[in-house]
């Protein structure tokens, strides 16, 4: 480890030397490695006991296999059902490789189009195992009834999606997450009935308990009796979802959080990437103050829309349909002319800011500015006829005028970016198990597969690869080694860590200062989206974090949360939340302050093409930063895994 | 807007609850009904009363995790669910009433908190099909008819919210259950667990306390999501013919 900070931050440690994938050729590392992975018995197996927090794909679908395999599960989720996981909220489809439309497509292919969307910032070994088992997943969800859209002679419909040239993506109308996610709670609820599979529901896990260097259990409270209880298991597996909720706006459900692997890190698990957020370019702009989300529209939008601002900022509060053709810019098709408005998210993104920032924004002023751009459908409409748009997008425009009180048949729409995923989380080796023996991370909560970039419909294929298929092969290997040793509930280790929820619960209640947690989450939320969110600059980022920790320091002084410790108390819930976010959000600002290149989803302004695209630096920057807690009040240490290319060739990613 | 709020107010399971009156001023027209709420809550938070319990999580019209009544209907006066709702729908001045879904399987946790855990037991009962991971066969094997994939999607659109229940002067689950019968009953994978499935699920519905359907469609007037009163026929007809299929 370097003894000095590196610019007064962070520390360097051991580079990652080995991520566990078997040697030999892409294509039978992962027949490799589930061969030699050990077995278990199957009489052995309910002496076996796993603890899973999350019910969202990644997790419901984890718990309903290894239920089903005859493990003793304990599943955990913070709603008041599994069903209600965030996962419901997709809207897009799902990726696989099955070429059932003799397009082309193939596990490489699929492989090739994901790490090439990536930015060359994932690995290889993993992302070809994910398009190896996506054809399985969608088997498995026909056969557990998920109603994916059909053509009349009865087979499986498919989509081409964000700038892929097959189609490859499976869908079921807007709702494809919601309908993946019903097939997974279903075959959950199957366990549960058969008594494999315990449901915690209004649970949250707010603390790792570790023994002897391994994951042993959790602290969660029960959010209804606000108790504290403690689960011991062999092993642990967080599928806690994402933290772009650390921007306050975003389309994340509102409990979303790093809570379950915030913990994690500060008990030893590296945190992998956590600067890489994904931008979603149709959300609808935010109206005001009072908002609590942002709605995102299905970017199937673009393939009719014309994307556009005023020419002239005097324009901006004019009605659209006054401005004239010859004032308009359709800066996408202007700049881009070979994609138009079809140009990747992150390229779509930035430039609407970019409109924006040069004071050509469109709708309402929101804190002294207006962010919105156009996303107008005269054109179609004149061309395909209302009718036509209609039953294609529908569903889409009624969702429009409901919230924001205009008609898109009429005037066009306004679209701005808004934090939608986030590829960073806990670094996993191939077998997803993290830093910590025992602790394995599946779905969005662990940085894998994505890269810099992560490809539309491809979250939900992970989500369900890792819950379905990967996991329950690799944790059996862990799993082999046991029966473990039984651990008491006054185990020292135990014990430290309830008193440490118990403390921090104490505190947040008995500060009673003056500012309200939603206060703290929205002023941390403006400082990361102006700093650390589409564009960074290395000053932004400097003052970002002198500015988190001013606002941190602050939060545990001035913080008022009402009510007591027992019963349902919301505003505690999310006091703990805004917590972890506070402590993440700096983590962020480092890894994304020390990362001098511009890749997907994370440009630094300083590092960009003389048209201003993003400029990567591979001899640099070729690696996972994988980031160790460095303790209260002391510095991360930054550790790297090189990726290595093997079987795809870098090149730099050009949509002119 | 300025509204005068009447929201009811229970401390726990075992207290008796009552309603109590806010005035709110500064609401924006284009916030959601939740949106209301969460300003309310900070006023209170600021003088030092607890805030008003509520679930909302997704505030996007699909995780079917929010709902209250308004003034007297389920999710309010639109057809659509309690965070799609947006105050533009009230007036300057209003009274709105917002008391939590009102039914005795689904108890009062906290103010406008239920507890609805009943409909996943209902969904324990059988509303899954039995297939094991890994052991699917290739998704073409079984085509299926795209007006049986159509139906199946429709009914399978349920959120679980439970507005039905709280609609329904009998308190009864029978659209959230007809649905997911739909759903899996449309499919040819749902074929072999049919039969027993309708059985036990109406079973365990029954043992929730959830009453029995008397054709009133209330629910489906209080459905966000449009589910049609004939999942209940459908559901009924599944019924007879388990019933006569055993005989
Ligand atoms: C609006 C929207 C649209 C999207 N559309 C698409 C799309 O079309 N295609 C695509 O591929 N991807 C899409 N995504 C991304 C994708 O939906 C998510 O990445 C994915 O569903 C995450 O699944 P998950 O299982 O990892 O986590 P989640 O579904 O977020 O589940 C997290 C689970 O963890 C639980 N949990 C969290 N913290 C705790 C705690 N401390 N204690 C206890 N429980 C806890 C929660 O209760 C929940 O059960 C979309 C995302 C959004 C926001
Ligand atoms: S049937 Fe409709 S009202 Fe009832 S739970 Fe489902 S979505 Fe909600
Ligand atoms: S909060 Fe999800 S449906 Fe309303």
């Amino acid at each position: 480890m370097t003894d000095t900070l590196i610019e007064g931050l962070y520390r360097e440690g051991e580079p990652i030397a080995d991520t566990k994938a078997p040697p030999g050729d892409i294509s039978q590392k992962w027949t490799t490695r589930q061969f030699e992975a050990a077995l278990v018995n199957p009489a052995n197996r309910r002496k076996l006991s796993v603890i899973i927090v999350g019910t969202g794909l990644a997790g419901a679908a984890a718990g309903a296999t290894l239920g089903e395999a005859g493990y003793q599960v304990k599943s955990f989720c913070y709603q008041d059902s599994p069903r209600r996981a965030h996962s419901i909220a997709a809207q897009g489809g799902i990726n696989a490789a099955k070429n059932y439309k003799g397009d082309g497509d193939s596990i490489h292919r699929l492989f090739y189009d994901t790490v090439k969307g990536g930015d060359y910032r994932s690995r290889e070994t993993n992302v070809y195992r994910l398009a190896e088992v996506s054809a399985d997943i969608i088997d498995q969800c026909v056969a557990q009834g998920v109603p994916f859209a059909r053509e009349y002679g009865g087979l499986l419909d498919n989509r081409s999606f964000g700038g892929v040239q097959v189609s490859r993506t499976f869908y079921a109308r807007g709702q494809t997450g919601q309908q993946l996610l019903i097939g997974a709670y279903q075959a959950l609820e199957r366990q549960i009935a058969a008594g494999t599979v315990q449901m915690f529901a209004r649970h949250e896990m707010l603390e790792l308990i570790v023994v002897d260097g391994k994951a042993r259990g959790i602290i969660a409270r029960d959010l209804v009796t606000g108790e504290i209880e403690t689960h011991l298991a062999d092993v642990v597996v967080l599928a806690s979802g994402g933290y772009g909720n650390v921007f306050f706006l975003s389309t994340n459900a509102m409990g979303s959080n790093v809570t379950a692997t915030w913990r994690a890190h500060r008990k030893g698990a590296y945190f992998g990437n956590p600067c890489y957020t994904q931008i979603h370019p149709t959300c609808i702009p935010q109206s005001g103050e009072q908002q609590s989300k942002l709605t995102l529209m299905s970017e199937s939008l673009r393939n009719d829309g014309r994307i556009w601002v005023p020419k002239r900022a005097e324009d901006c509060e004019k009605d659209p349909r006054e401005i004239p053709e010859e004032d308009r810019d359709y800066y996408l098709e202007r700049i881009y002319p070979g994609f138009g408005n079809l140009v990747p998210r992150d390229i779509a993104s930035r430039q609407a800011k970019n409109m924006c920032d040069e004071g050509r924004g469109v709708g309402p002023e929101v804190d002294g500015s207006r962010r919105g751009v156009y996303l107008d459908f005269a054109d179609a409409i004149g061309r395909l006829g209302e009718d036509a748009v209609r039953a294609k997008y529908g569903n889409l425009f009624d969702m429009y005028e409901r919230i924001t009180g205009e008609n898109p048949y009429q005037v066009p729409m306004r679209i701005y970016p808004a934090v939608h995923y986030t590829m960073g989380g806990l670094w996993v080796d191939y077998d997803l198990q993290s830093t910590i023996p025992g602790l394995f991370v599946t779905g969005e909560a662990n940085f894998s597969d994505h890269g810099a970039n992560r490809l539309g419909a491809s979250a939900l294929m992970q989500g369900l690869a890792d819950g379905y298929f990967v996991l329950p092969n690799t944790i059996r290997d862990y799993l082999a080694a046991g029966p473990f040793e039984r651990i008491d509930e006054d185990h020292p280790a135990v014990a430290e860590a309830r008193e440490s929820v118990q403390g921090r619960i104490q505190h947040l209640l008995g500060t009673n200062g003056t500012r309200s947690v939603d206060s703290y989450h929205k002023e941390l939320g403006k400082i990361m989206w102006e700093k650390c969110g589409m564009e960074r600059t290395d000053a932004g980022l400097r003052e970002a974090i002198e500015q988190i920790r001013a606002l941190r320091a602050d939060f545990w002084a001035n913080v008022r949360v009402l009510g007591t410790p027992e019963g349902l108390n919301q505003a505690l819930e999310r006091a703990g939340r805004v917590a972890d976010f506070l402590e993440l959000g700096e983590l962020m600002c480092i890894d994304a302050l020390h990362r001098r290149e511009s890749c997907g989803g994370h440009f630094r302004a300083e590092s960009q093409t003389e048209d201003g695209e993003a400029l990567r630096h591979d001899d640099e920057f070729a690696y996972v930063a994988a980031w160790e807690w460095g303790g209260d009040g002391g510095a991360p240490v930054l550790h790297k895994e090189d990726l290595v290319y093997e079987f795809i060739e870098l090149k730099q990613r050009s949509y002119k | 807007m300025r509204l005068a709020l009447k929201i009811w107010r229970q401390d726990g399971p075992s207290d008796t609850g009552r309603m109590a009156r806010y005035d709110i001023d500064g609401v924006s027209e284009d916030s959601s009904f939740l949106e209301m709420l969460d300003l309310l809550n900070e006023q209170l938070t600021e003088r030092g009363e607890e805030p008003v319990a509520f679930d909302s999580d997704c505030r996007e019209g699909i995780c079917g995790t929010c709902g209250v009544v308004i003034n007297g209907e389920a999710h309010g006066p639109e057809r659509t669910t309690t965070c799609q709702l947006h105050m533009r729908s009230f007036k300057d001045g209003d009274e709105i009433v917002i008391e939590p879904w009102r039914a005795d399987p689904f108890p009062v946790i906290k103010d406008l908190v239920v507890d609805r855990s009943a409909f996943d037991r209902i969904i324990q009962a059988g509303g899954f099909i039995s297939a094991n991971t890994g052991s699917a066969p290739d998704a073409h094997a079984t085509p299926v008819p795209k007006e049986h994939a159509d139906r199946a999607f429709m009914a399978a659109e349920c959120i679980g919210c439970g507005a039905c229940v709280a609609a329904c002067p009998n308190a009864s689950g029978m659209l959230f259950m007809g649905a997911k019968i739909t759903h899996l009953g449309e499919l040819p994978q749902g074929q072999p667990e049919r039969e027993a499935r309708v059985v036990s699920m109406t079973a365990q519905h029954d043992h929730e306390g959830f009453g029995g359907c008397t054709n009133l469609g209330e629910c489906t007037r209080a459905c966000p999501k449009g589910i049609p009163l004939n999942v209940i026929s459908q559901m009924n007809a599944d019924f007879r013919h388990a019933g006569y299929g055993r005989r």
